[in-house]
């Protein structure tokens, strides 16, 4: 069990312009070491439950534990600085270089010049850009995919324990958007960060995150991994939402070894061995090109535990069996 | 005309450095307190409507008649003068300089905060270098004003170039004239030229276009 980086309890924010709540009695913990989404309409509440974690929102009850200490007990600022953020508009300095623009939290805490220029070129060779190239270049000089990509490497900055994504990627085109999922899920983990990201896009909310929580009308309608959600939906709000995903998407979050039946045959040449933690949009993918009536499953160490037919692939078995 | 200036050019010399001192020490108590006033508007949508409009009916005042109003309260001289211009650059500045902050993008000035920048780390590194460039184009406007209403701050013994050409305009003396007026035109033209020049530079950095 991972130490709780983030822990809401019964928090309520109420926008003074308002009647209603923003969010309303919200308790949830969020793990060290996750990636969470956060998936929710506009309006949901999703986007005032991130910026209530670096006070960008002021909380109007309950309160909120950062690695079990309040977040009011330390100073604003400080508190942020230890937080990375990022948002769908980048809000890169225009008058600084990227080289500046990614030195802002370091320059704060004040780091020595050399333990700087090494993190930059660090972060940007982490981000796949060219540190001798675009270091001295200014944001209006890139694309919108670099300058997220230096929005990203300006929030990692200070090695900062966890991440607050606010749709950082809402704003690029389809294929930038695929490349940037991909990276940021090798990089959360390789680094291993707790990263919070809020989306509207139900696809990118299971796809990045290992848990997802589902926001509406300013509650947490389930909070879950996406397997579950998708064949455990909490109420009928979460299951018209996942509804709409189709049975391709789902089958990506079943395993193999969650609907294998057991394996009783001798094995021939030219059968085709999957390892058990392989998803079943693969497993389909096998079907459809070869001309295989089964698959076996075996684990790691080569020992076979089932197998697998078209028949197991279907949903309602898949329902009733995740 | 050139006799005239060979005769008199170190009297002239110092009326033109005394007016000088007047335009700047105006635009810098000017700055000041429009810097302080705009972001105190900046946080309310009413306070900005009450205070330039404020403002705005005080520009409206002819110069000669405030002068007139306050020399009673105030007295003769550069004092009441450079009072007379800080208020009425108050509108000009006021304007520009708030709508220089707002003109800031919210995003990078929440990018700002959320990385953990103090309200006087983010006015000074990024809210102040972004608003610069029109924030100069104010103080331009303010100085080219300033300079010419400084002219008729002579009327109540301020010293500067309106001396050499109210004299002229009583005495019906043209060299006297021309030279009062080309010296106070030259001056807020050179004044102009250079605030131009600073604020090329200032919206070059801004944009990032280049480095200063």
């Amino acid at each position: 069990m991972n130490r709780i980086a983030i822990e809401f309890i019964k928090v309520s924010k109420k926008f003074p312009a308002s009647k209603q709540y923003a969010v309303k009695d919200i308790s949830a913990s969020i793990e060290e070491g996750s990636f969470t989404t956060i998936l929710g309409t506009s309006g949901s509440g999703k986007t005032t439950f991130l910026k209530m974690i670096n006070r960008i929102h002021e909380l109007s009850s309950g309160e909120i534990l950062f690695f079990g200490e309040n977040i009011k007990k330390l100073p604003v600022e400080k508190h942020r600085q230890k937080i990375g953020y990022v948002i769908q508009q980048v809000g890169l300095f225009p008058h600084m270089t990227v080289e500046e623009n990614i030195a802002t939290v370091p320059n704060i805490l004040k780091w020595n010049k050399k333990d700087i220029n090494l993190r930059v070129d660090s972060l940007l060779d982490l981000m796949k850009i060219s540190s001798k190239d675009y270091k001295k270049r200014y944001p209006r000089q890139l694309s919108g995919g670099q300058q997220q990509r230096v929005g990203i490497a300006r929030a990692m900055a200070a090695d900062p324990e966890i991440m607050l994504m606010d749709e950082p990627f809402g704003a690029l085109d389809a294929i930038t958007r695929l490349n940037l999922q991909e990276e940021i899920l090798k990089i959360q983990k390789k680094l291993n960060k707790t990263i919070i990201f809020v989306t509207h896009d139900v696809n990118e909310a299971f796809k990045l995150g290992d848990k997802v929580i589902i926001m509406d009308k300013g509650s947490v309608q389930q909070f879950d991994t996406p397997r579950n959600i998708l064949f455990h939906p909490a109420n009928e709000f979460v299951k018209q939402l996942v509804s709409s995903e189709d049975i391709l998407q789902k089958l990506k979050f079943v395993r193999a070894s969650d609907v294998m039946i057991p394996f009783g045959m001798s094995e021939r040449d030219g059968d085709i061995r999957v390892n058990e933690n392989v998803d079943l949009k693969t497993l389909l993918t096998y079907f459809l090109m070869g001309d295989v009536d089964y698959l076996i499953v075996e684990k790691a160490n080569h020992e076979v535990v089932g197998m697998v037919t078209l028949k197991e692939l279907k949903i309602q078995e898949v329902n009733s069996g995740g | 005309m050139v006799k005239y200036l060979l005769k008199n050019y170190d009297s002239m010399l110092t009326l033109m450095l005394t007016h000088i001192q007047i335009v700047m020490i105006s635009i810098a108590i000017s700055l000041l307190i429009a810097t302080a006033l705009s972001i105190l508007i900046l946080r309310s949508k009413i306070l900005s409507m009450i205070v330039l409009s404020t403002l705005g009916v005080i520009y409206s005042i002819p110069s000669l008649a405030l002068f007139a109003i306050l020399i009673p309260i105030l007295g003769l001289g550069k004092g009441t003068a450079i009072f007379v211009l800080v208020i009425y650059n108050q509108y000009i500045l006021v304007r520009n300089i708030s709508a220089a902050f707002r003109s800031i993008d919210p995003s990078i000035i929440e990018a700002g905060i959320g990385m953990g920048f103090n309200s006087f780390e983010l006015f000074s590194k990024i809210q102040l270098p972004l608003a610069l460039p029109i924030i100069l184009g104010g103080v331009r406007i303010a100085s080219v004003t300033t300079i010419s209403i400084a002219t008729i701050a002579s009327v109540i013994n301020a010293g500067g170039l309106g001396v050499i050409l109210f004299d002229g305009l009583r005495m019906n003396y043209l060299p006297k004239i021309l030279w009062g007026t080309i010296m106070s035109a030259g001056l807020a033209l050179t004044a102009n030229k250079i605030l131009v020049y600073l604020e090329k530079l200032a919206s070059f950095k801004a944009s990032g276009q280049c480095k200063v």
